[in-house]
């Protein structure tokens, strides 16, 4: 039987889904919708949710991927409770979130960074952030989120 | 820390956002387009694979041109673009058909056994030929390829006056066509409701431009069709056309089938289908009378592509705008619309500015080197002033011109005098780096350094283009809540936070009473495309005008309560008040309801009158300015073919600041797509068609593309605004590829004539 942790919850995987796209088996079957469609061939990173804490892009992932994995969207970032992570506050606070669309990737792929490091430079987390596209920001207010999330880690 | 805020903020962190492709109807189909893969330009004698689509498994129906009930054209100037294609092709883009099925993927597979019968005509790909071409037309009605022609005549006949300057320059540039790039692509969501209305929803900039779309389509009135915001995931200018005219296929799919349809676009499609910003060929001569320009005769192209869009609206911009923000005595100015069979082209963030700037803030440095002037000193002797006229006959006497303070505070925030020693002119002298702040850093030999600045000044909102009017609604709930209506739009901007943070400031209670309630076109007056960099100026001047007429219908309620006269009263820090007595705002709100009066309060702004003579280019243009001045840096690794902008310094006067993070965050968004333009974005056109359809060749600027800003704004209230703010979303992207090109030219010690300015590597 093929299983796998999505958003903190046990979930076993049918075999007819195994060969979906994962981010097609999250919108579509899931209702996980804060994984975002922007390019569907694995540069935007709007996709992006963690797996074993890894950032990857679903668009380029089978659900045969996440067999046995820990699964992350978007979604179960936050506290049982609803309370937002210290990250995501950071984004609210830095006014990192224009029109959002990338933001949810934003937010993961961060998340994956800052897990592995510490105390990263700006321009560490700028190299960290490269795959991932932003059309509003200028990027410049979602690195200062990104620092000022750095302590909380 | 200050924390910024937004009213979106929580819901798109934590995904909860709804973005139109989040949502699904029950029994929902979806649409996907259908494209000629053969042709660019043709006569269309027919359609193939009709039936062999309708009979793949799950499709429901295919639609053709024949099955559109109202009108299969439609556009917002001209109504020369086909929703779905009649009896030519045009573009690449054009969509030929429309298949619905149960699921996406079946519409995808039979989509592609459908193709065009077609009679290929020749490609005009070229806007100089297809102007001269008078038996090639794209439009046969039309008469011409040409869509319009912007003209200024200022002064006497310019050759003469040429001839008797000190010193004549010629310059040519080239820009290309730029892809706006927002990352949510166009979705729609469509059903008829069973009142008879039309119920869309999706992804667009515009939400009343949509729905005249969408009932020329259905052939109804208005009021049968209503749009209801979403989230919208960027516009920049391009999320009006084309996604009004995906709103309205979605729509004409769901009458036609009965059921609810979902159309969201795949990026390929998004780039194929969606329009550009204009490609211009800009041939400059200037004259030059002692210090001064003196002259200047201008002849632009514009390649509009195959649809008329709002091609005349943005070359008028250029031509208003056509000597950059300078005072110029004499200016003979021809701009010229034309069609090709390249993708068509309209609204982008910046809007027929960018071209020019690019051109004038290159050759005006270029008329300094020439006269052996500082070119900051040649810009301050001939840059708009106070009480200066402008070329178009305006006098700039209606609010602050704060150009050269703008100018002045940029210099000063980037040390510019002094880095500007450091340039490299093209030889590897320089020894010093100013990336990361360490100024002393030595760095390697191979890299060129350049430091470059760009100025402007632009008219604020819509100008002479078209009306130019919006409303708010102030719905005062009886415990002291406050519901927000204001008829412009969210692109992501943030518009929907600067009304509340407005409305707070103008009416005196907490921030946190105020709920914005989206409205859609079935409740709130039209107010007009949010464009132009005008939602904060057009929507906060109609809540400013809400709350004056809010405050005296509080006041005329309450005054006996308080104790005083109607004149009397004030409302501020939450609390409503006379001389001798002082309600909290939840009492005077219920003291209303006892009165049994309503808390409501509509209020409308109708930008100043402007005016234009198409004859002379005279007139005032726009009812108010703003001023500018951008400063890159570059770093350029020559044996690469990297330029890597390692500085940026941008000060705006966008009159009174509504909120200091958004504006900042349009400021640094702006910059780095006007950089992009620049500097890479590229959609690769080969013969009418587009190559670069996806984020992995249409290349954009990511983080490690940009450095950190600074970023700071001279604040004076525009009297003409209600609110005092101007506009800031067109002003920040404008000059930044004008900017960084000066960079460039003072790095490498030449110049570049068109973008994008794209560095081969050396061999």
């Amino acid at each position: 039987m093929n299983k796998s942790m999505i958003n903190g919850k046990e979930m076993i995987l049918k075999q007819d889904d195994l060969e979906k796209k994962l981010i097609h088996f999250l919108r579509e079957d899931l209702n996980l919708t804060g994984t975002k469609n922007g390019c569907e061939i694995g540069v935007c990173g709007s996709c992006t949710v963690l797996l074993d804490n890894q950032a990857v892009k679903s668009c380029v992932k089978k659900v045969s991927h996440i067999v046995d994995k820990e699964l992350i969207t978007i979604e179960g970032l936050e506290g049982p409770q609803g309370e937002l992570h210290p990250l995501q506050q950071a984004f609210i606070d830095a006014g990192a979130i224009q029109c959002g669309f990338c933001t949810p990737g934003m937010v993961l792929s961060s998340h994956a960074f800052l897990l592995k490091n510490k105390n990263p430079s700006r321009e560490d987390m700028r190299r960290a952030l490269k795959g991932y596209l932003c059309r509003c920001t200028g990027y410049q207010q979602i690195v200062d989120a990104v620092e000022l999330a750095a302590k909380s880690y | 820390m200050k924390k910024a805020w937004r009213n979106d903020a929580y819901s798109k962190v934590t995904g909860r956002a709804q973005f139109t492709d989040d949502m699904k109807l029950q029994g929902m189909l979806h649409c996907v387009p259908v494209y000629s893969q053969k042709y660019i330009h043709c006569k269309i004698k027919g359609l193939t694979g009709l039936e062999e689509a309708a009979a793949i498994k799950g499709v429901v129906r295919v639609i053709t041109h024949k099955d559109i009930p109202g009108k299969a054209n439609f556009g917002q100037i001209v109504q020369d673009y086909f929703m779905l294609t009649v009896d030519r092709i045009r573009c690449e883009g054009d969509v030929i058909a429309l298949v619905v099925a149960e699921s996406r993927e079946q519409a995808i597979e039979a989509a592609t056994l459908i193709e065009v019968i077609g009679e290929e005509l020749p490609l005009l790909l070229d806007p100089q030929q297809a102007m001269a071409d008078e038996k090639n037309l794209i439009h046969p009605g039309k008469g011409s390829n040409i869509i319009n022609h912007h003209k200024i005549r200022r002064g006497g006949d310019i050759d003469t006056i040429l001839a008797d300057c000190d010193k004549v320059l010629q310059r040519s540039y080239y820009t290309g066509h730029v892809e706006h790039g927002y990352l949510e692509a166009e979705t729609a969501l469509c059903h008829e409701r069973p009142d008879g209305v039309m119920e869309v929803r999706g992804s667009m900039q515009h939400p009343f431009s949509t729905r005249r779309f969408v009932a020329s389509l259905l052939g109804c009135p208005l009021a049968d069709v209503e749009i209801v915001g979403n989230p919208t995931g960027g516009g920049f200018g391009g999320k009006d056309d084309t996604a009004a005219m995906v709103c309205a296929r979605a729509a004409l799919a769901a009458k036609l089938c009965g059921r609810p349809v979902k159309m969201t676009y795949k990026r390929e499609w998004s780039i194929r289908e969606s329009y550009k910003r204009h490609p211009y060929k800009l041939e400059y001569t200037i004259g030059l009378k002692g210090k001064m320009i003196h002259a200047v005769k201008v002849k632009m192209l514009a390649d509009g592509g195959a649809y008329t869009s709002v091609t005349p609206w943005v070359t008028w911009r250029s031509t208003v705008q056509c000597c950059g923000p300078y005072q110029v005595e004499n200016v003979h100015c021809d701009v010229y619309g034309v069609h090709t069979n390249n993708i068509f082209t309209g609204a982008m963030r910046g809007f027929g500015a960018p071209q020019v700037d690019f051109s004038v803030e290159q050759w005006v440095e270029d008329c300094a080197q020439a006269l052996d002037m500082d070119p900051l000193e040649f810009r301050r002797i001939n840059m708009v002033t106070q009480d200066c006229e402008t070329i178009t006959h305006q006098k700039l006497d209606n609010h602050i011109v704060s150009l050269e303070e703008v100018m002045d505070k940029a210099l000063e925030i980037s040390d510019y005098v002094n880095k500007s020693k450091q340039n490299s002119h093209g030889s590897f002298k320089s020894k010093q780096s100013f990336s990361s702040g360490k100024s002393d850093a030595p760095v390697a030999y191979d890299k060129l350094y350049g430091i470059g600045l760009a100025i402007s000044y632009r008219g604020c909102s819509l100008g002479a283009e078209g009306m130019d009017f919006c409303s708010a609604i102030i719905n005062c709930q009886f415990d002291g809540s406050i519901l927000l209506e204001v008829g412009i739009h969210e692109n992501g901007q943030g518009a929907e936070s600067a009304m509340i943070k407005l409305l707070q400031r103008e009416l005196g209670v907490k921030q946190d009473r105020i709920r914005y309630n989206r409205p859609s076109t079935s409740h709130i007056p039209d107010g007009g495309t949010t464009v132009a960099s005008r939602g904060t100026l057009m929507g906060g001047g109609a809540v400013v005008h809400a709350v004056e007429n809010l405050k005296k219908i509080i006041a005329s309620s309450v005054y006996e309560k308080l104790q005083c006269s109607v004149e009397e009263v004030k409302i501020d820090q939450d609390k409503v008040y006379g001389p001798r007595v002082t309600m909290s705002w939840e009492e005077a709100m219920h003291q209303m309801f006892l009165n049994s009066d309503y808390p409501y309060a509509f209020g409308v702004f109708q930008a100043p009158k402007v005016d234009w003579d198409e004859e002379t280019g005279r007139g005032n243009a726009y009812f108010t300015w703003g001023y500018s001045c951008q400063i890159a840096e570059v770093e350029v690794d020559l044996k690469q073919g990297k330029v890597q902008l390692i500085g940026v310094s941008a000060v705006h006067d966008a009159g009174k600041v509504v909120d200091m993070d958004m504006i900042k965050g349009q400021v640094y968004g702006g910059f780095t797509q006007g950089y992009g333009m620049g500097i890479m974005e590229d959609i690769g056109l080969k013969e009418g068609r587009i190559v670069h359809n996806n984020f992995n060749k249409y290349k954009i600027p990511r983080s490690t593309d940009m450095p950190d800003f600074k970023v700071e704004f001279i604040q004076n209230p525009d009297p003409n605004s209600p609110s005092g703010a101007k506009g800031i979303g067109e002003p920040a992207l404008e000059i930044a590829a004008a900017a960084t090109a000066n960079a460039l030219h003072n790095a490498l010690g030449k110049r570049f004539d068109h973008y994008p300015m794209i560095l081969e590597k050396e061999k």
